[in-house]
């Protein structure tokens, strides 16, 4: 047999691999160079600089809905960090809406009841085809906006008030003893989670895990119950919200742009949820549902402990993409005038010039949001996947 | 051959709350007591939803402002003396849809006389001026005459539609847009003047067009053995994917101009176009990296074992297969992408949201909002809900999922 001649260069797929490789690095880097040398030569030519110390400055602007003390002369950090925490709010609370909406939907749409099942199959059919950004301002404009002025407020029961300056529900007023209770209520969490950790080692020694988190919870609502009546005084004051004259006094205010924006978001996301939920369920086989009902598991019991724990498996990796698109919605709400963080950042773009830093900044953040989102949605997904033996 | 008889005993009574009226309301609505309960709750919530509904649309609403901006909500400001150019792309997609219909839908008569009456109700409408009465009119004709040529040719023609689909998006851009210089015949309709319905339709087939070589390149190289290759393409793929569309069009209107070399930006409609086009990418990508995964990996192997190279393998092998099984897929993207052209009124453009509002902002039509929001929200939703159902039939008919 002759020996293996050397096979030529342009042939050994090492190389070929090692070049191609190093050729397309070449290109890209390339176009980058060119798009950032592009940059800088037009933002000297505009006499603008990069970099990120003007958010030090004074922003100048007022921001209608905050979480912790801001007015104009606080920094553009300052404001876009409210902005942050409108979106985290909006987004926090608009999953957990749209996934109670979700599954409620996704649930009626296999009703055994005919004209349940059709409402829930319309709904879907209807939010799923239409624009979110028409909805929303549709929600905006010829519902909130349109509902009676403040003198002819609309009270719901638990006196909710309806207006066209937005909705104001019941609040406590913190009193005297608020910041005891305070040290009562996290001491009363902490306690909880111990007792859930301490549970848990111990049902994983042992082999027979007791209902953990129930006692942890149960521990938790019951230092929280005894604190509020031990203490002298209730730590809070309920506070009625009234029409006073031309404005709507106490209570708690929620602007029509939040309601707006809050409602219009869960709902659409919750047709999405809906349907998700619904190819969950049918996926688990009918066999399941027929084993469970043999051994006599009413039919509530039957959605809890036999099909729901399964659905999950197959829900949660397309629900979490539907989290990710409810938050990253959020910044639609621009168009209606909620000051989250896309918007709040448009209008420090335009106080400041400083384009580029801000679209780089917000796209970080909600990169990072998103992969935050799915790192957490995916360490859930590991836990509840099934155990393969 | 044994036949096999079975006793009469052991035929079975018909289940016979299927035949009755009361049978079926047995057991749909009132087979206990809560579903009861549920039945009346909902019907009753049903009857205050759509009293309330038809009330408003017959009392309160107030349709001029849809009668008096109809031209600017259908076609923007784009120039009258050329409306024919988007009646002649509206033809060319009546032959299409008919020719699609007949060969791979078939029968179904019922929606087919309902996209023919489409139009031809239209027609009827009073307020519309003659030639747009002829055009309807022609429009339903040429629709059950692409339905007939396609039922006679049958599945042989099958290729040729599809080629036929590709190329009108590509024509229907040439055509809107002109190609000669202001003076020509065929002259050139600045960007600018595109808007309305137009509008959003040009910027999703744009974006599809424009979108569908990159999201190849990308799904290719997401699956390629390079790192090099491969890194570059899933961090493109998953930053775009992680930030939302409103930024991605931002930066296009921003940033876009301080990106390319000092001259003329080019114009608010090609950057919307560039931003959409960047964006859907990302996502075609990882629709087409699914059908590649369902390529099964012995296709690769005899591929290999006839000979083709690696790049052959690709274009006549697996690609074909892949873009096959995804085409559904691809179908509801076109319709996502279609509901979120709508984020371009964000940015300034005038599309059929962007037209409305500005429309809304006149004094005369501030109180509005309601008739002209529901009347675009009705053409989303008709236009969404008919592609989603031509995805399904798609599905079926391509058989996917099942070779």
């Amino acid at each position: 047999m002759q020996a293996p001649k050397r096979l030529p260069f342009w042939r050994d797929e090492r190389i070929l691999s090692w070049s191609v490789q190093l050729l397309f690095l070449v290109l890209v880097i390339t176009l980058i160079a060119f798009l950032a040398r592009n940059l800088l030569l037009n933002l000297r030519q505009q006499g603008l600089g990069l970099g990120f110390g003007f958010l030090r400055t004074t922003a100048g602007f007022d921001i209608g809905e905050h979480f912790f003390p801001y007015d104009r002369s606080h920094t553009f950090l300052e404001a876009f960090i409210v902005g942050l925490l409108n979106t985290a709010m909006v987004g926090f609370l608009g999953v957990i809406l749209a996934t109670l909406l979700g599954v409620l939907f996704g649930v009626a749409r296999l009703a055994s009841n005919f004209i349940v099942r059709q409402i829930a199959r319309w709904y879907i059919e209807f939010l799923r085809n239409i624009p979110l950004l028409v909805l929303l301002i549709f929600w905006y404009t010829g519902v909130f906006l349109k509902l009676p002025r403040v003198k002819e407020a609309i009270t719901l029961p638990g006196s909710i008030l309806l207006s066209n300056r937005g909705i104001a529900i019941p609040w406590g007023i913190p009193t005297g003893t608020f910041s005891q209770y305070r040290l009562i209520f996290w001491g009363g969490l902490f306690l909880g989670l111990v007792v859930t950790l301490l549970l848990n080692l111990h049902g994983r020694r042992t082999g027979r895990p007791p209902l953990a988190l129930l006692w942890g919870s149960l521990t938790f609502i019951s230092i929280a119950i005894l604190g509020w009546f031990l203490l002298s005084t209730p730590p809070l004051t309920l506070d009625v919200p009234g029409v006073q004259g031309l404005r709507i006094a106490g209570g708690r205010p929620l602007s029509p742009e939040f309601m707006a924006l809050l409602s219009g978001l869960a709902i659409y996301t919750s047709a999405f949820i809906a349907d998700v939920v619904r190819a969950g369920i049918q996926s688990v086989s009918k066999g399941q549902v027929e084993a469970a009902k043999s051994l006599g598991l009413k039919g509530s019991q039957i959605l809890r402990m036999v099909v729901f724990p399964q659905a999950l498996r197959v829900i949660i990796p397309p629900l979490t993409s539907q989290y990710l698109n409810l938050i990253k919605n959020s910044s639609l709400a621009v168009a209606i005038g909620y000051p989250e963080m896309f918007h709040v950042s448009g209008t420090i773009l335009n106080q400041s010039g400083r384009a580029v830093e801000m679209i780089a900044l917000v796209m970080a953040v909600y990169l990072a949001i998103s992969l935050l989102t799915s790192a957490v949605m995916n360490w859930y997904n590991r836990k509840v996947r099934l155990v393969e033996r | 051959m044994a036949r096999v008889h079975s006793s009469p005993s052991a035929v079975l009574p018909p289940p016979t709350e299927r035949y009755s009226v009361f049978g079926w309301l047995y057991k749909n609505l009132f087979s206990t007591w809560y579903n009861s309960i549920l039945t009346i709750i909902s019907l009753s919530l049903v009857f205050f939803a759509v009293r309330g509904m038809l009330s408003w649309l017959i009392n309160e609403a107030q349709w001029e402002v849809i009668q008096v901006n109809f031209r600017l909500l259908m076609v923007g400001q784009y120039p009258v003396d050329l409306i024919w150019r988007v009646w002649l792309c509206l033809h060319l997609l009546a032959a299409v849809i008919g020719l699609s219909w007949g060969v791979w839908v078939r029968g179904r008569w019922i929606q087919l006389f309902l996209l023919v009456s489409i139009p031809l109700s239209l027609s009827f409408l009073p307020g519309i001026d003659q030639s747009a009465r002829w055009h309807l009119l022609s429009l339903s004709v040429i629709v059950l005459g692409g339905y007939f040529l396609g039922r006679v040719g049958g599945r042989p023609l099958g290729r040729l539609v599809v080629n036929l689909w590709v190329l009108y998006f590509i024509l229907v851009i040439l055509v809107i847009r002109g190609f000669t210089l202001s003076e020509g015949w065929f002259r050139i309709v600045p960007s600018n003047l595109w808007g309305g319905l137009l509008l959003t339709f040009l910027l999703t087939v744009t974006g599809i067009v424009f979108s569908f070589p990159l999201g190849i390149l990308l799904a290719l190289g997401r699956r390629s053995r390079l790192p090099a290759v491969r890194g570059i393409c899933i961090t493109y793929i998953e930053v775009i994917r992680g930030v939302p569309l409103v930024t991605i069009l931002f930066m296009a209107q921003v940033m876009l101009p301080f990106f390319l070399s000092t001259g003329t930006p080019p114009d608010r409609v090609l950057r919307a176009i560039a931003g959409i086009t960047l964006f859907s990418a990302a996502y075609l990508a990882e629709n087409v990296r699914g059908g590649l995964q369902a390529v099964p990996q012995g296709q690769y192997e005899a591929a290999y074992a006839v000979g083709l190279s690696g790049f052959k393998t690709m274009i006549y092998i697996i690609l074909p297969q892949a873009l096959r099984t995804v085409i559904p897929v691809l179908v509801g993207q076109f319709i996502s992408l279609f509901k979120d052209t709508t984020l371009v009124s964000i940015v300034g453009l005038l599309d059929l949201l962007g037209i409305s509002r500005s429309i809304l902002a006149q004094p005369q039509y501030i109180a509005q909002q309601r008739e002209v929001l529901l009347f675009i929200t009705a053409i989303y939703w008709v236009f969404s809900y008919l592609m989603a159902y031509v995805s399904q039939r798609l599905e079926i008919s391509l058989g996917v999922g099942e070779r």
